[in-house]
């Protein structure tokens, strides 16, 4: 008789909604076990936010599962996500400091920062929702001049590819010329998003 | 802070004390020709720049802060009012740099640490020091050790402070810490740390000094600090 995975949450920013349901799908019946519920992309500009909202979900479904894998990297909580995964039992995060060093790989993002320091990373996502979460949640729309304060010393955009679409291509291109920036594109998939979520759906261990 | 009405209010007609309210809520609104018009008003009356400094600038900026901290306000409005502020201490600059009787509080060497390029944080903290009464030497962004350790030995500061916006490249503010431990620079420099994903239980781990919570508050802790030291 075949073991039943353990039923797995997946908490996970919003911007990543997208290419975990793919994942999911892809795992056949092994990704059936799992759940995803997302919490707002924009708390990519609001950090602190982000651990009261998987407060919040944990405490309301938590209870519900055997394991749960926070989908963030360390995205600006200055090592506070995992003194929270510390402190709950069953927890998981993705690896890296942020979705771009996940999809290019640790090692390839450390290259890509050591080659330029001034990297300013887009991934799919936020190709789609430059407008919304860096011209508008930055307040360029509002205040132009405020677009050379924050990116004066960026030297380039790098877009991190999870599709291979050349309309967000281009639209990255366009980003970048916003932005007076350098562009340079990179394909990576999703990285090792995919290995996390693979390792992770496979596994019969409930304590990750 | 701003209304709704449409009635054009002429700075140069307002009393002093209506003057600096003004000010103060003009550089709540970030703007810029209006604070520095207000400081020019104030300085031909024969306000002392430090005054027009404390009073109307600092002040409007210590009330930004609040702001800020209670979630009233965000980045990109506290960056306006930063420039409306930079609008009126370039008026000032020129006139505090001449004065005999300047009433400095000392050097406060600031910088962004090694592999970090984030300087906005930093660049507010800086002006905030300047209005406090510090000489601000700044070094800029992605600083190793060797950095500030040359900026300690020229410029002989009473604070030094560093910043950081990256997880990644807090951890190195700790790397200068130990450093300036094994130096024996620790005992006689406080050292202060500040940054979007800091918190005071980081800065206690690194052994910093003091955590600067916002630029107004790192301001406020500074001004502390060399009283304690005097």
């Amino acid at each position: 008789m075949v073991k039943a995975l353990p039923r797995t949450l997946i908490i996970a920013c919003g911007a990543l909604a997208k290419e975990i349901l793919h994942l999911k799908k892809m795992l056949g019946s092994a990704g059936g076990s799992i759940d995803l519920q997302c919490l707002p992309a924009n708390y990519h500009n609001r950090p602190d936010k982000i651990i009261p909202g998987l407060e919040k979900i944990i405490a309301s479904k938590g209870s519900s599962y055997e394991r749960i894998l926070i989908g963030y990297g360390d995205c600006g909580t200055g090592g506070q996500l995992d003194t929270f995964i510390k402190n709950n039992k069953n927890l998981l995060r993705l690896p890296g400091a942020h979705c771009y060093a996940f999809y290019a790989g640790l090692n390839e993002f450390d290259a890509l920062m050591e080659e330029e320091l001034g990297s300013f990373f887009l991934t799919d996502y936020l190709v789609q929702f430059f407008d919304t979460l860096i011209i508008k949640g930055f307040g360029i729309d509002r205040y132009p001049d405020l677009k050379d304060m924050y990116f004066a010393n960026y030297k380039r955009v790098v877009y991190l590819a999870q599709s291979e679409n050349e309309d967000l291509q281009a639209r990255a291109q366009a980003a970048a010329d916003t932005l007076g920036l350098d562009y340079e594109y990179r394909f990576t998939g999703y990285g090792e998003l995919a290995f996390t979520i693979e390792t992770f759906s496979i596994s019969e261990n409930a304590n990750v | 802070m701003s209304d709704d009405q449409d009635e054009e209010i002429i700075l140069k007609d307002l009393d002093d004390d209506e003057l600096v309210e003004q000010m103060q809520d003009d550089l709540y609104d970030g703007m810029t020709a209006e604070v520095s018009e207000g400081t020019q008003i104030l300085l031909d009356r024969g306000w002392d720049a430090n005054a027009v400094l404390t009073d109307a600038l600092v002040e409007g900026m210590r009330i930004v802060g609040i702001d800020f901290r209670d979630g009233i306000l965000f980045v990109p409005e506290v960056l306006q009012c930063a420039n409306a502020m930079k609008g009126g201490m370039s008026l000032l600059r020129p006139i505090l740099a001449e004065s005999e009787n300047s009433s400095s509080l000392g050097t406060y060497v600031i910088g962004t640490v090694k592999g970090d390029i984030h300087d906005i944080g930093k660049n507010l903290v800086g002006m905030m020091l300047e209005g406090a009464g510090f000489e601000v030497i700044d070094l800029g962004i992605n600083n190793p050790v060797e950095n500030y350790l040359e900026a300690i030995d020229k410029h002989k500061p009473a604070i030094l402070g560093m910043s950081a916006l990256l997880t990644t490249t807090m951890p190195y503010m700790g790397v200068v810490i130990e450093e300036f431990d094994k130096r024996g620079i620790l005992k006689e420099l406080p050292v202060m740390v500040g940054g979007a994903p800091l918190n005071q239980e980081f800065a206690d781990a690194i052994n910093a000094h003091t955590y600067g919570r916002d630029a107004a508050m790192t301001a406020e802790l500074a001004k502390v600090i060399v009283g304690k030291n005097r």
